[in-house]
């Protein structure tokens, strides 16, 4: 494998910041409750595609920075991410031969598993109030990435092709 | 190949950056290291100890303060479209609509003026008539703008991220105000940014009274942006829809005297000890983006006295 071809540490680091960035974006009001955790499906996918080069620790890194970043308790993304990289870790072998609807389905079950994670470790009144929508990121992240998926792969490979 | 790259750490000014950079991209330690099943050991132990250390002490602020350092330009980035975009629709508005603006500013200010020489007036007033009661009591705060960052931290809390940190002396606890009434208060502060909890989050709750006849409650948010509950108010409470609630001051965070909200709707509740009661909050909540932060002054005004009726004129007016 080409050195420095496989992959672009800028794109990287790029696609993590643009999704940090979407998921603290100022939707408009009603959308909010819809907004997926865009990070851990970027986190994901950089797994699969690149398991020799971002692994546990890496995943780990970025949710401490999500956790600071959206000022939730230090920790608890940083827990989530670990174990989903570890999740995609096991299988990224398998995954990659998968069509994109059964990937979508290990995709659900990572993100079923994130924010039941979150309802156990956060001891807020809001999470309590706020009935069906606090699934809703579930469903619309699995919806989502297909197309997290074929853009990433699109910004991957863009100058291995040419 | 290792070695170039430590040399490359060690001598880069910014290396704090740098190392966090290096160990999300990759860490040649491990890359050959320990398997799966150890690290995701070591990664989940971590993640349990800091949330376990943080729950117990406030070592892990200093922590948080310097990753903060990196998340800060993430947040404004993502702020700048949307402040970028409202800049320019100020800059192309006509010179009409701006001498018109402006016309509405001068009078406005000189209403506010002339409603202060009044306030001035009645200050002096009212700590006469305190010094009669033998009362001492706080007056005066000093503030801070802040501009509000449009990001949305997460999807069910009412918190917001202001553009000043600990480096312009703000600090958690801290009341914030709009123009129209109490925001919030400061949830966290961070070295270039803080986050303030608005009083309509499900977490938040303040001190009222109301201010017909000084009836003191508590008003609770209840996770919708126009509308704050007050849960703790029997059925016969001297309590009207189109009330003003001001804040109390008991609690010690909120300043006495600023409005918070009007009453918008009672729903008696016969079969039950308290009524239902909603009202709306005075400040702009979606819409400020200016934000006051108060400072309290920590010396109440001291009494007065007819000996040293002019010495404390003078700190009054300080």
């Amino acid at each position: 494998m080409p050195k420095n071809n496989a992959f672009g540490y800028g794109r990287y680091l790029l696609s993590i910041i643009f999704a940090m960035s979407l998921n603290i974006a100022a939707w408009p009001q009603p959308l909010t409750p819809f907004n997926p955790n865009w990070i851990l499906l970027v986190v994901i996918y950089w797994v699969l595609a690149a398991p020799d080069r971002v692994g546990i620790f890496s995943a780990w890194t970025i949710g401490l920075l999500t956790d600071v970043l959206t000022g939730r308790m230090l920790g608890l993304n940083a827990l989530i991410n670990s174990l989903v990289a570890f999740l995609c870790l096991r299988l990224h072998k398998r995954l990659r031969q998968y069509p994109i609807l059964q990937q979508g389905l290990f995709i659900f079950f990572c993100l079923l598993l994130s924010q039941f994670l979150i309802f156990w470790i956060t001891d807020s009144q809001t999470i309590a109030r706020a009935s069906y929508t606090f699934w809703l990121p579930v469903l619309t992240g699995t919806l989502f990435w297909p197309l997290v998926f074929f853009s990433l792969r699109a910004i991957r490979l863009y100058r291995r092709i040419r | 190949m290792i070695r170039d790259r430590t040399i490359q750490i060690i001598f880069c000014p910014l290396w704090p950056t740098r190392f966090i950079f290096e160990v999300i991209v990759i860490n040649p330690l491990f890359a050959t290291g320990p398997s799966i099943n150890t690290r995701l050991l070591v990664a989940v132990v971590a993640s349990i100890a800091l949330l376990v250390a943080e729950r117990k002490s406030s070592q892990l602020d200093k922590l948080r303060s310097v990753l903060s350092m990196i998340t800060y330009p993430i947040q404004s980035i993502t702020d700048w479209p949307l402040h970028h975009s409202k800049e320019t629709v100020e800059s192309i508005k006509s010179l009409y609509s701006l001498k018109e603006e402006n016309e509405q500013l001068r009078q406005e200010q000189l209403i506010y003026k002339s409603q202060l020489l009044k306030y001035e007036a009645l200050e002096k007033e009212n700590i006469r008539l305190r010094a009669l009661l033998e009362k001492s009591f706080k007056l005066g705060e000093q503030v801070l703008v802040a501009e509000l960052l449009s990001v949305n931290l997460a999807p069910f809390e009412h918190i917001v991220v202001v553009d000043k940190g600990t480096r312009f002396g703000v600090h958690a606890q801290q009341a914030v105000l709009d123009a129209y009434g109490v925001v919030g208060q400061v949830y966290r502060a961070l070295p270039l940014n803080s986050e303030i909890m608005l009083i309509t989050d499900p977490g938040h709750a303040i001190p009222v009274q109301i201010n017909r006849n000084g009836l003191r409650t508590i008003a609770v948010g209840s996770g919708r942006i126009n509308r704050l509950i007050l849960p703790y108010l029997a059925n016969n409470a001297d309590i009207e829809e189109g009330d003003l609630l001001i804040s109390s001051g008991l609690g010690g965070i909120f300043p006495q005297g600023y409005p918070v909200a009007v009453v918008e709707k009672i729903i008696l509740q016969p079969n039950k000890p308290f009524a239902e009661i909603y009202a709306t909050p005075k400040a702009q909540l979606n819409r400020s983006r200016e934000l006051l932060i108060v400072w309290k002054s920590e010396a109440p005004i001291p009494l007065e006295t007819q000996e040293t009726e002019q010495a404390d004129e003078n700190h009054a007016e300080e």
